[in-house]
């Protein structure tokens, strides 16, 4: 399930990431990555705001295998599996799942570090059918794939 | 206390998969109980993989992410017995831990 | 009756099912429910059910060690594929809830008034006592054929109420179990409605519950589910462990009898 490749989009990437404070935040006994949460990218409420905060609307690559059901069961649990041909694409350091319609469209974000491969698997709420979205960050471009899901009512519903 | 985190950590190639299901109502803040009560927010906020105590992903997770959630990645190396550790934490502070042996 | 033949076909059949069990879909979650692989939270669920089983709990401070579920005190592998069955301690058939309030009260000192007062989790709840106990039981059975006692007068008795049961139009919809499950090949909306009176949609239904509910994020059983539709048809509560509740289950047990159990499953 791969992305669709659209006309060229501005190369520029501002990196708001790299501008935030990196925190570093303690968990008992242990010292995070120096990668700071995107709060106010979670905080958006729209797709355009999270892209805003990110700095740039991503550009669509190839490169990003995007996994998400045509169909889902049940809108609680969808599964996604994002993977990147690192040769297409090498450097991927973060990569984003955006949900369209949620109230909220930025789900998760993974740090990838270096010797770990730009492969997630997880399972997000969708709350209605719409465009699911795969950011990859590398070397300080953003590029995505998108795959809609129609998130179905099961049964006698209720 | 049973397990909060099941942990499953493979030889695949070149590269180890891990594969990791966590106990947690990730709870959006945005739903009502059976008597009309808003059920608090719990939800994971952030997650760490590490490989021998070496950190091989971080994550920051919303409450868009499905109850008792579910993770897979892969990092290159890992040997058969290396020890690949999951560790959670949640926005009310509550945290959750496991390990298992590469195998 | 059902051919008790098409059972040996019908188990081998469930042999191959994956975690989803609905043998009869069209095909159009096919690839949702394999994105799952192998990864059914219900795992935690079975760990807090055995947690429970050898827990001390009620005014005796008692284990359930001590509950004999059919095979003898204590011996839980298979318990639950050999259910509803009659117990002579109770004279009573009893399906798996309503042996295991019998355990409760009895070796543990609860009350029938407490253990009804919430058997099954309602919204915003991560689970109940009896959802884990059932959800480790029915992972006790898993592999084993289903095999309800009909040998028992009382037991033949049961099924032929829970028949009954399933035939009987009531509520304001005037809808009994067979408006939906009386037949083969109806859906509603995208999900397939097994046929409870063959002994194929019978297996499919009785050998996935208790299952993960994945639209709800816990445990049900076949008891909730069943009390849940009696919910949606707008009928009277169906009250967990009563003779109705029992009734039905024997009914589509031993429907599906000969089929193997597969549960706890993952369900929407």
């Amino acid at each position: 399930m791969s992305s669709r490749q659209s006309a060229g989009v501005s190369r520029r990437a501002v990196l708001h990431m790299g501008s935030l404070l990196a925190l570093v935040s303690a968990l008992p006994g242990r010292l995070w990555a120096s990668v700071a949460r995107p709060q106010s990218a979670f905080e958006a409420t729209a797709v355009e705001g999270v892209f805003a905060d990110l700095g740039v609307t991503p550009q669509r690559s190839d490169a990003i295998i995007f996994s998400v059901p045509d169909i889902a069961e049940n809108g609680a649990v969808v599964p996604v599996k994002i993977e990147v041909d690192d040769e297409m694409l090498p450097g991927v350091s973060k990569v984003y799942v955006i949900v369209e319609k949620n109230p909220n469209p930025l789900a998760a974000v993974f740090a990838i570090p270096e010797g770990t491969q730009p492969y997630v698997e997880t399972r997000v709420k969708v709350a209605q059918t719409c465009e699911l979205f795969a950011v990859a960050e590398a070397e300080g471009q953003l590029y995505m794939a998108s795959k809609e899901t129609k998130v179905t009512l099961g049964g006698c519903g209720g | 206390m049973a397990s909060r985190i099941r942990i499953r950590a493979q030889l695949k190639g070149d590269a180890c998969e891990v594969k990791a299901l966590m106990r947690h109502p990730m709870e959006t803040g945005l739903r009502k109980d059976q008597l009309g009560e808003a059920i608090p927010a719990r939800f994971i906020t952030a997650v760490t993989v590490t490989h021998n105590d070496k950190i091989v992903l971080d994550a920051f997770w919303g409450a868009a992410v499905s109850a008792n959630p579910f993770l897979g990645m892969r990092f290159k190396g890992g040997s058969v017995g290396d020890v690949v550790k999951v560790s959670w934490l949640d926005n009310q502070g509550d945290t959750g831990e496991g390990e298992t042996q590469i195998r | 009756m059902i051919s008790r033949c098409a059972a040996m076909l019908s188990s081998l059949l469930l042999l191959l099912a994956p975690l989803w069990s609905w043998a009869q879909q069209d095909g159009i979650f096919d690839e949702y429910r394999a994105m799952f692989g192998d990864d059914n939270p219900a795992v935690f669920v079975i760990d807090e059910g055995e947690e429970l089983w050898f827990n001390e709990a009620g005014p005796k401070s008692m284990t359930l060690e001590g509950c004999d579920l059919g095979l003898g005190a204590g011996v839980v592998e298979g318990a639950y594929a050999q259910l509803p069955r009659y117990f002579a301690d109770t004279d009573r058939v009893q399906d798996i809830e309503s042996r295991l309030e019998h355990c409760m009260i009895e070796l543990q000192g609860k009350t029938r008034e407490e253990i009804h007062a919430k058997p099954y989790s309602l919204r915003g709840d991560l689970g109940t006592e009896m959802e884990a106990l059932v959800a480790w039981l029915a992972e006790q059975s898993r592999g084993l054929a289903i095999a309800p006692g009909q040998a028992h007068p009382s037991e033949r008795s049961s099924y032929e109420l829970g028949e009954q049961l399933f035939y009987f139009r009531a509520g304001p919809h005037d809808f009994s179990c067979a408006t939906c499950h009386g037949q083969s090949g109806k859906r509603i909306r995208l999900q397939s409605l097994p046929d409870l009176t063959a002994h194929e949609g019978a297996a499919d239904a009785y050998s996935s519950w208790p299952a993960y509910r994945i639209s709800q994020g816990i445990v049900r059983t076949m008891g909730w589910r069943m009390r849940d539709c009696f919910r949606q048809q707008r009928m009277p509560e169906l009250i967990m462990g009563s003779e109705a509740a029992v009734a039905l289950q024997t009914y589509l047990a031993v429907n599906a009898a000969g089929a193997t159990m597969a549960a706890p499953g993952l369900k929407r």
